[in-house]
């Protein structure tokens, strides 16, 4: 989130997209009905299911699965056509006014620089012309026909009333009443947040998805501001957190991009990765600092073995030759390039796409190590039902581990809250800390390096270790390696700011410095609504000292946008930050506290960007610097736009990279919709385990519209089996007016809802006849992901239904 | 009807009283206060401790009450939410209430387990044996699989046969040290529970 939860009180028009919050985040959801009832703001939920979020908005849209796009772009056509946009932020603000290369250019579904052999795009022409000075040239008049505003007037103008009901089913009457309401968000008294989760991102458009509603947001003036931003709602407990400290391949702690090949030094890592200024009032924060982050990091992890003479061991760090997200583990594995794999808290076998091929990958691992408090599917992969074991030859262990009741530490909520937790009771029985494990074997692997010799073990044997017992490290110490200290002085780092390139500071995470000082560890702090009057001195939420929120404690990102050029707050009665002639004052300014916002040097808003400002146009994304609608991959109609470019022209498709038959199905023969979610009563699959929990939602089922259950002759109860190109599922038939039959591209079609949480592990397969053979949502989701992000696409897909 | 708060309501003294509290709307706290119903609240002289709820990513606080046994064991008593919180205010969802049954339950594996290529059951083995076994693999397989410089001549020092996925349940540190740790072995494949 941009913005946190409390925060959402504070909005005046709500947008939810891709999400039930009242029911997969029902407390946070409190915020939404304060916002409503004490300020009468509107609630619109867009959805392809009524769910108990629509029932308590102002207005409900039944959307067609995945095309979001559309619907975002119908709206900022809207405010584009109508000048609804908040002008001075649109100027000053975004990068409305820059000037893009002549050969950028967009044709029936395609970007410049298409090339379909490699199904990707060079994006050379994705770029400013620059000035004499060379940053980018600007047209403040954005009269310009290759500024930015100027194209982006273009590329959305195809969105009409029309095209958008035709691509998402909204009737266009519905979809005009939600513009009328969107459009009245520019003004600067008025604020509006958009609100998603894993309903946008689990599709091959869902980077695009996500950006459109900031482009939105940016034409509105909402980001920056308290009651507005792009908030993401997070579905694990840490999700957040080990995000941010980057268990994730493209990544290192801190959103630092992971080395790639060909970068022989820092100079060079710096020079691909960090961004570059291209306005001389852009402070580029993040680029300025790259180094100096990247550097602290090193020297966290190899101490005394980086030096400026190895440049601080970085090649150290390893460097991918092509993607390493989830779907390639198993496509590696498929392909027998994977020999083992470490599940700590999660499980294979439920979670990712096509969960029969994973089943086929997991089985070619040579070994397979599951760290868990309880049995998974993973760790029962070798004997689910229908599996001869004696053909399965992994080798698989099962480690017991802690819960997070069990141990301390924190965890970062979706609002970057990272909150200190106690530890409440000891380990039970023989399970060890999941860290502790990997402590131990770390030191073992790092035995056998000293005994036997192998590959590089430099890496290895120069790892620091500051910890009072190596193989039992707190986490207490760990969170303060994170913070980051200054070596000279031995005092804990206070700042980001302050990280330096010379290697005489550390910073494990530098977008955690400040969480853990010298005085103590912030995260723990608990100054919360026992005080309102003390402890929320602003009014608006905030609450500074109730644990800490990255970075430096603010709790509004990009708040320097939420007041205007004088810095004074676009709507006084919300202020994010304003200047109060000597200082910035309110949140902690995402700003220099003391820089003066009438000095002709002062910065431009949007410090993290080269920019300086947000960006309505963006080469950051491969499939488009604009978001553009393609249909799912498994689609039963043709892109109206353009439907010899119907889908992503540069989603990966795994199947047919390696070789594989394809594992798409067409409408003929899966002639439904089918969109996966998830319930109140049950969290993954780890509730299978928790009786309460169990009783309140015992067995698996899926949602089918009343019209279409008629035609079947289904009624609830009945079983039916629901088939996708790649698997089944056979559950029990829960027939609904919750989902109901649409109209898009001229065709009738039908969206089917399957809940995601059962398998053949947990109380409820124990009691199943069959052991919940055919239960896993995931046996029918296809494995192709975003083009960008490669997040599975489990919410559009194809499938058949049957009774049975 | 009047408003009950939490703290009302527990201050009425009848925590004890569970069926009560399920049938809440029907629950007259003025006659609860009058009748002054003497019990030992399960948490009396418990040790009280904050926690954060392990499921979504709302955060919601929780007040976790413990007291240690007389065999020196500590017994969870009871997990509510916590009213100090700006987050949840007290308040919790069926999952959040029903965290005690997450963290105590006989359901739990004891021991490690191993399970040897084709076998058919579960081997109870040593925390020793397992660690043993498995940091021999991760050698192997990282030696095996191990690519110092990629056909174009840079060195790229990586592990291409391992790959380590986790940490949405586990604390930040326990990520940031997991990051760390397989880096350090090489590994390109890390994954955790953000994409899917």
């Amino acid at each position: 989130m941009t913005n946190h939860w409390r925060d959402i009180k504070n909005a005046d028009l709500i947008l939810i997209n891709g999400a039930n919050p009242a029911e997969a985040h029902p407390v946070g959801f409190q915020w939404f009905m304060r916002a409503k009832l004490d300020r009468g703001a509107k609630i619109i939920h867009a959805d392809p299911r009524f769910t108990r979020t629509s029932a308590v908005a102002d207005m409900y849209l039944r959307i067609r699965t995945g095309t979001d796009v559309a619907y975002f772009g119908g709206l900022i056509n809207h405010v584009l056509q109508n000048n609804l946009f908040q002008d001075v932020y649109v100027r000053n603000y975004t990068n409305a006014s820059f000037i893009v290369k002549q050969a950028f250019a967009f044709n029936d579904g395609l970007f410049s620089g298409y090339d379909p052999a490699k199904r990707a795009y060079d994006i050379t022409s994705w770029s400013y012309q620059l000035g004499s000075d060379g940053f980018a040239k600007r047209d403040m008049t954005l009269q310009d026909p290759q500024s930015v505003f100027q194209l982006m007037k273009a590329h959305y103008s195809r969105y009409t009333p029309d095209v958008v009901s035709s691509i998402t089913g909204i009737p266009v009457n519905e979809f005009n009443k939600v513009a009328d309401l969107v459009g009245q968000m520019g003004k600067p008294d008025k604020v509006m947040t958009i609100v998603y989760a894993v309903g946008l991102t689990h599709h091959t458009t869902g980077g695009q998805l996500i950006r459109s509603g900031a482009l939105l947001q940016l034409l509105l003036g909402n980001m920056g501001r308290p009651g507005g931003g792009m908030n993401a709602e997070r579905g694990h407990a840490n999700i957040q957190g080990n995000t941010d400290h980057a268990i994730s391949w493209e990544i290192l702690p801190g959103y630092l991009k992971i080395p790639a090949p060909g970068q022989k030094n820092l100079d060079d890592y710096v020079a691909q990765s960090a961004p570059k200024k291209s306005d001389p009032n852009s402070w580029n924060f993040f680029g300025t600092n790259y180094r100096n982050f990247m550097v602290s990091t090193l020297k966290a992890w190899y101490g005394d073995a980086a030096t400026k003479t190895n440049e601080f061991a970085f090649d150290y760090v390893p460097k991918p030759g092509q993607n390493s997200s989830w779907m390639s583990i198993f496509d590696q594995a498929l392909k027998g390039k994977m020999e083992g794999l470490i599940l700590s808290g999660m499980t294979a076998a439920s979670i990712g796409p096509d969960a029969n091929q994973v089943q086929q990958a997991l089985s070619n691992l040579k070994w397979l190590v599951v760290m868990d408090p309880l049995p998974t599917t993973s760790s029962e992969f070798w004997r689910a039902p229908g599996v001869d074991s004696g053909q399965v030859k992994t080798e698989v262990f099962m480690l017991p581990t802690t819960h997070w009741i069990e141990k301390d530490g924190s965890f970062v909520n979706s609002g970057r809250w990272s909150q200190w937790k106690d530890q409440v009771i000891p380990p039970q029985g023989n399970a060890r800390h999941d860290h502790w494990v990997l402590s131990d074997l770390f030191a073992r692997v790092k035995d056998l390096y000293k005994q036997q010799g192998g590959k590089f073990p430099d890496p290895i044997m120069h790892l620091t270790f500051d910890y009072q017992d190596p193989l039992k490290p707190l986490l207490d110490e760990i969170a303060k390696e994170i913070n980051g200290k200054d070596l000279s002085t031995g005092k804990q780092m206070t700042s980001f700011a302050n990280l330096k390139s010379d290697g005489t500071t550390t910073t494990g995470d530098w977008i955690y410095t400040g969480s853990y000082l010298d005085t103590g560890n912030l995260m723990k702090r608990r100054s919360g609504i026992q005080d309102p009057a003390t402890n929320d001195p602003t009014g608006m939420g905030f609450y500074p000292n109730w644990a800490w929120s990255w970075p430096l404690n603010r709790r509004v990102l990009y708040n320097r946008a939420s007041a205007d050029l004088d810095g004074a707050p676009w709507d006084p009665t919300r202020p994010g930050i304003s200047w109060n002639g000597t200082k910035w004052v309110g949140d902690v300014p995402d700003y220099p506290a003391t820089m003066n916002p009438k000095d002709p040097n002062a910065y431009l808003p949007f410090i993290m960007n080269g920019e300086g400002v947000g960006r309505l146009f963006s080469n950051g994304m491969i499939d488009g610097p604009f978001p553009e609608h393609y249909e799912p991959v498994e689609s039963p109609v043709q892109n109206p736009l353009h439907p010899a470019n119907s889908a992503s022209p540069v989603a990966f498709l795994y199947d047919q990279a390696s070789g594989r038959p394809n594992r798409f199905g067409t409408v003929t023969d899966f002639p439904y919709i089918a969109t996966s979610y998830r319930l109140t009563e049950h969290e993954h699959y780890v509730t299978q385990h928790v009786p309460h929990l169990v009783q309140l939602q015992p067995e698996p089922f899926v949602e089918i519209p009343w019209e279409l259950a008629q035609t079947k002759g289904i009624k609830t109860g009945d079983k039916v089996r629901v088939s996708s190109k790649r698997g089944k599922v056979e559950v029990l038939a829960m027939v609904t007016k919750r989902l109901g039959s649409m109209t898009c591209a001229g065709q009738k079609v039908f969206q089917i809802g399957i809940p995601i949480h059962w398998g053949y592990v947990g109380i409820s397969a124990d009691a199943d006849p069959g052991h919940g053979r055919y239960w896993l949502a995931n046996a029918l989701t296809p494995f192709v992901g975003d083009a960008n992000s490669r997040t599975p696409e489990f919410k559009a897909f194809l499938v058949n239904l049957e009774k049975m | 009807m009047p408003t009950v708060t939490r703290r009302d309501f527990l201050k009425a003294g009848v925590a004890g009283a569970g069926a009560l509290a399920v049938a809440g709307l029907g629950f007259d706290v003025a006659f609860a206060q009058s009748t002054k119903v003497k019990q030992t609240l399960r948490i009396a002289g418990a040790k009280e401790l904050h926690s954060i709820c392990p499921y979504c990513a709302v955060g919601c606080s929780l007040v976790a009450y413990t007291r240690q046994n007389t065999d020196g064991s500590v017994q969870l008593l009871q997990i509510e939410g916590d009213p100090d919180s700006p987050v949840n205010e007290g308040r919790l969802c069926p999952k959040g209430a029903t965290a005690m049954q997450l963290a105590v339950s006989p359901r739990r594996v004891a021991d490690p387990q191993y399970r040897a290529a084709g076998a058919t059951g579960w081997k109870t083995v040593s925390w020793d044996f397992a660690l043993g076994k498995i940091a021999q693999n991760m050698k192997a397989s990282r030696d095996a699989t191990f690519v110092a410089t990629d056909g174009n001549g840079n060195t790229v020092n990586r592990t291409e046969g391992i790959a380590f996925a986790g940490g949405a349940a586990f604390s930040s540190e326990e990520g940031y040290f997991a990051t760390k740790l397989m880096r350090s072995l090489g590994l390109v494949h890390l994954e955790q529970q953000a994409r899917v």
